[in-house]
This record gives C-alpha cells, sequence and structure tokens, in this order.
C-alpha cells in the first residue's frame, strides 16, 4: 500500500464505539480479562464504571458472567484476546452462550497474526474455526476500522451471539463513504469475470491491491469481501463463480476451519467449483514486526497474484 | 396419601409447612425412582441428595410466578449440578411450572424434559446446566444484572462436589468476591461422593468452608443438614440476616439418600436401575414416606 494511505486500529475503533454506543444503549455492559488497556474497553471502564467488569485473567468465568447478565435482559460485549477468548473460553461459548442462544457479543482483539511480537503463544489462527463450530454462532470478520464499528453496533442488536474479531494493529481505512457492513452479505468490491477472490479481515487491503496488480496484466478479477463468513452470503458467493469459474480465498487463519473451507463447504454443494487459497499453512508463525511476518507466513499481494495465475494457468 | 403440593407453598405454620416439604421431598423421591426405572436411564445419586434442599427452595424460599416463568423479579435459582435433572423437573412439575404428566416423558426423543436442564425448553429452568463448572460463574452474572438494574431478587446457585472440582467455580468464587453482589448465595449440597467414588479418593475438598473464607466469603458459622427441611429453613434464617456478600451455605448430604444400599454408594451416581433394585429401594422409600405422614 502506498504511504499516504489513511490507517486506523480496529482495536481503537472498539474502543471509541463502546463509548459511542453506551448512552443509547443502556443495557450495554463490558467485561474484559485483565487486557482493558491493550484491547481498549478501558476508556469505557473508566466512563461507566457500574457497567465495566474486570474479570481478572480468568476466560471462561468472564463468558459465563455474560452469559447470566444476557438472561437478565443486558447486552454483554466480552473481550479478551481472540486466541484465549476462543479457546480458554471454548465450553462455556457453546454450553451457555450457543445453546441457549444469549446475545452475547464476543470481541476477539489482538486476532490474527496481529500481535506480532508476542509470538505464536498469543496469535490466533484457530478463532474462525472454534466459532464457526458452534451453533447459533454468527462470525463476523470486518476488512477495516470502519467495518469494525458498523460490526459491533449490529452485533449488539441481534437476538444471537456473535463473533467479531479484531485486529491489534492500524490497517488501511477501505471503507469510509461507503454503506454499512451488513452481517450477512458479501461485499463486491470489483467486478471481473476471470476469477472470483474471496478475502475476509485484514488481507482485504492486499487483495485489493493484487486485483489492481492482475488488471494491468489483463485479469479482472471479481473481488467479494466476505466480511460475515457465518452465515454465509451463498448466493452472492455463486452467482460470482457461475461468471468466473474460479475461486482463490484469503485469510489470515489456518488454512484449516476459517474462509477457505466455509467457502469450499457451500460451493462443493451449491457449485462444485475450482478453488485455491492463500491461507497460513497449518503451522505456527513465529515473533515480528506485523506486515513481514504476514509476508512470511503467506499472506501479501505478491502471494495473492501467484496464487491467482497458478489457478488461471491450471 | 399425596399432598396438595400448592397447599403447602402458602401454609402459614412454620413447623407444619416443614413436615410437609420433608414428607413431599420424600414423594418426589419415588418418583424420580420410578422414572428412572421405567426409562432405565438418568442420574439417582445426585437427585436424591437434593431432594429437601429443592423442595425447600421451591415450596417455601423461592419468589417465583409459575405461571409467568420469565417474571424479572424472580429469585433465580441455577441447579449446576445437572444430573439432578430428574428431581429438578418433579419439582418444578408439582410447583405448577409445567404438567406433572410430562414427567414421564424425562429423556425422550422430542420431549421437553432433557437428560440435562435445558432452559429454552422448560419452562422454571434458569440456565441449562450439565457440564459442570458453570453455575458460579451464570449465577454471579445474575446477581450483577439485579445490582444494576436495581432490582431485588435473590440468585442461588446449587453446587455439588464434581462442581467443585472444575477450576471454573473457583474462579467464579474469586470474581464474586470481587464484585460482592448483594443476594448472591452459594448452597453447597455436599454429599462427598462423586462419579467415580468418595470424593476423598477423587478429589478431596475439605476443608472446604475454610477454603470459602480464605476467598473472602461469608460462610455460615455451621454446616446444616441438607436432608431436614427444618435445619434447611434455619439456615435461611441466618441467610436472611446477612449484609455481606456474597454468602456460602454448606449443606451435609447422602449421595442417593433414602435408601440404604443406594446411600454413599458411588455406583448409583448414574446406573440403570433394573426391576429388582427398584422394587427394593421402593419399599425403603415408601415405608420413611409412610413413617413421615405420622408427622403431618
Amino acid at each position: 500500500m502506498s504511504a499516504t494511505v489513511q490507517k486506523a486500529a480496529m482495536r481503537d475503533a472498539f474502543g471509541t464505539t463502546l463509548l459511542d454506543l453506551a448512552p443509547r444503549l443502556p443495557e450495554l455492559v463490558v467485561l474484559d480479562c485483565d487486557v482493558a488497556s491493550s484491547c481498549k474497553t478501558a476508556a469505557f471502564g473508566k466512563a461507566y464504571p457500574d457497567r465495566f467488569f474486570n474479570c481478572g485473567v480468568a476466560e471462561a468465568n468472564m463468558v459465563d458472567i455474560a452469559a447470566g447478565m444476557a438472561t437478565c435482559g443486558l447486552r454483554p460485549v466480552v473481550s479478551t484476546f481472540a486466541l484465549f477468548l476462543t479457546l480458554k473460553g471454548t465450553d462455556q461459548i457453546r454450553n451457555t452462550v450457543c445453546y441457549n442462544r444469549l446475545p452475547v457479543v464476543f470481541a476477539g482483539g489482538y486476532a490474527g497474526l496481529s500481535d506480532s511480537y508476542d509470538g505464536a503463544s498469543h496469535q490466533a489462527i484457530t478463532d474462525l474455526a472454534v466459532m464457526r463450530a458452534m451453533p447459533h454462532m454468527t462470525v463476523v470478520v470486518p476488512g477495516d476500522a470502519i467495518e469494525l464499528r458498523q460490526a459491533i453496533e449490529a452485533a449488539l442488536h441481534r437476538p444471537d451471539p456473535t463473533y467479531v474479531r479484531i485486529c491489534r494493529n492500524p490497517t488501511p481505512v477501505l471503507f469510509e463513504d461507503q454503506p454499512p457492513l451488513e452481517i450477512g452479505r458479501i461485499r463486491k468490491l470489483r467486478d471481473g469475470a476471470d476469477l472470483t477472490i474471496g478475502v475476509c479481515g485484514v488481507p482485504t487491503a492486499m487483495a485489493i491491491e493484487a486485483s489492481e496488480s492482475l488488471a494491468r496484466d489483463g485479469i479482472e478479477v471479481d473481488l467479494l469481501e466476505i466480511s460475515t463468513l457465518k452465515p454465509l452470503d451463498v448466493e452472492t458467493l455463486v452467482a460470482s463463480v457461475s461468471k468466473t469459474g474460479l475461486m482463490l480465498t484469503v485469510e489470515e487463519h489456518n488454512r484449516y476451519g476459517g474462509l477457505t473451507e466455509a467457502v469450499a463447504g457451500a460451493l462443493s454443494c451449491e457449485k462444485p467449483t475450482k478453488m485455491d487459497y492463500v491461507a497460513i499453512e497449518d503451522t505456527f508463525a513465529e515473533s515480528g514486526p506485523y506486515e513481514e511476518l504476514l509476508a512470511k507466513y503467506g499472506l501479501s499481494p505478491r502471494r495473492i497474484v501467484e496464487k491467482a495465475k497458478a489457478l488461471l494457468g491450471g | 396419601m399425596t399432598l396438595d403440593a400448592s397447599a403447602i407453598v402458602v401454609e402459614p405454620d412454620r413447623s407444619r409447612k416443614a413436615a410437609r416439604m420433608q414428607y413431599l421431598a420424600q414423594q418426589f423421591r419415588v418418583e424420580v425412582l420410578d422414572i428412572l426405572h421405567e426409562k432405565g436411564t438418568g442420574h439417582w445419586g445426585g437427585a436424591a441428595s437434593a431432594a429437601e434442599l429443592l423442595a425447600s427452595l421451591y415450596f417455601d424460599i423461592l419468589r417465583i410466578r409459575p405461571d409467568q416463568p420469565d417474571w424479572p423479579d424472580r429469585d433465580r435459582l441455577v441447579v449446576s449440578k445437572g444430573h439432578a435433572s430428574c428431581m429438578l423437573y418433579t419439582m418444578l412439575a408439582h410447583r405448577g411450572f409445567f404438567p406433572v404428566e410430562e414427567l414421564s416423558t424425562f429423556r425422550d426423543l422430542d420431549s421437553r424434559l432433557q437428560g440435562h436442564p435445558c432452559m429454552n425448553k422448560t419452562p422454571g429452568v434458569e440456565m441449562s446446566t450439565g457440564a459442570l463448572g458453570h453455575g458460579m460463574s451464570v449465577t454471579l452474572g445474575m446477581a450483577l444484572a439485579a445490582r444494576l438494574q436495581g432490582r431485588d431478587y435473590w440468585s442461588y446457585v446449587l453446587v455439588g462436589d464434581g462442581d467443585l472440582n472444575e477450576g471454573q467455580t473457583w474462579e467464579g468464587i474469586m470474581a464474586a468476591a470481587k464484585f460482592k453482589p448483594e443476594r448472591l448465595v452459594v448452597l453447597v449440597d455436599y454429599n462427598k461422593v462423586q462419579l467415580d467414588g468418595p470424593s476423598d479418593e477423587i478429589m478431596p475438598m475439605d476443608p472446604l468452608a475454610d477454603k470459602f473464607r480464605a476467598f473472602n466469603w461469608n460462610v455460615a458459622p455451621r454446616s446444616y443438614d441438607g436432608h431436614s427441611v427444618a435445619d434447611i429453613l434455619e439456615s435461611f434464617d441466618w441467610v436472611r440476616g446477612q449484609d455481606e456478600w456474597p454468602v456460602v451455605v454448606i449443606y451435609r448430604t447422602h449421595k442417593g439418600r433414602g435408601v440404604s444400599f443406594m446411600e454413599d454408594n458411588h455406583l448409583w451416581h448414574g446406573a440403570p436401575i433394573d426391576d429388582d433394585t427398584h422394587a427394593k429401594a421402593r419399599t425403603e422409600l415408601l415405608s420413611t414416606l409412610r413413617e413421615l405422614e405420622k408427622a403431618l
């Protein structure tokens, strides 16, 4: 991306969104696991101490406290690192929140490789697989800080549980002055007939850049931002691959259980389509600067271009 | 004889009411034993252990409206030891949440009475339980909601030995001592027997009261007899006089209570009850029931 691109961090947008919604949504409560300063819920806690619950480093307990509150009409947002939320709170997410269809919003911070320097112990590359597997769970992966704000607000008005994935670091602002994110709807970013690229989250900017690069080589991409992994907008997806006949998915997640398998699962039933993917290759990453780390583990505009061309060539 | 359960709720005389609830708890044991025998599935040990506690709660302690299960100001009771489901359902049915005849559908396909409690299927069930360790945290959330919303309902959670094994329970106990929500009460059905054997062999929890004290809880000054309704009512006299939260009461109970060869025997945690066992157990339960009838 060029140096002039405006950037914003989803976690900052998350913090200000909670603050902005609080007066309008008196049922909103926020729970955190001793990462309020990191995940940016601290300002809400300072402004609304009665509605903020720092549960210490105990994710399972936090999720179930939120569930209990939700049965009483409150609208809890639980916030911590995506890795710990989805793995240390898994039984609670499944047996208490999802089984009972409680309207809890799960804000998974520092997701993907965005906690880059902390290393593999803190990087979330399995969260989408876990959350997609939960009955009644909606899974949203915003593409920028603007969409993050819209996703949180929309999630807080849904009757069921919602997982919203949040990147730690500043990323390009893509959707200012655009129609808002709609949960369950694919956003078409580019029209093309040669192949479909489906992307979610931070790599959306990479996919835009790759599509521009491919266009210069005469390859027209039908570019879909698939911000809701579940439920998947199958209709838009099928319409796209019916035109292109080829599908490339791009995600900041292990190749198993995330966007790639969501798309493959849907298309194999509805419209079998030759596919490939850009994702983390079933491995753990390491410490390092975010963009370099993404590139090393397979996520870069160049990689998307290579995979797209290989798919077209094959 | 069969008591009119709804009349017990409004009985004004305390000792008369206690005797009737004592009888009712035993009558429910018979009903649960019959259901578990007929179905060939379900958990006897933990259900029998909680009979008097649940009867006292549903027929005296809890402020509830069976015809309005979602009344916002109702007291909350989370039965965290969800394997006591059949006893819980028997209480709810006789308290008027759903027809008593429905109890015979326990664990059947399409039944509202799931193997373990499911809040979205069974009227009166406050929280789906079964996976152990959830109740403490969930009930803490309910108590915090009461504080935030300015409601004065009580939030009770009934936990068993297995619950206390779970790390999450202790996360909840820590957090409750931090937030100190008013009217949060933990009731321990302390029968000291788990699925695999005596708790002292599987996972010793003693000194349990000291553990709660060390976690800054307001612990009842003595343990109570969880099979004596009169003693259970005394424990609630104490609970209602407290203003330091959260509160915990430990009830000494016996798993499989009421059947001599099942009491304190982990083998009857969830084993199917065959015809011969059913006949012997039923005879014992009815014998006690007749004794209790004399006190009515």
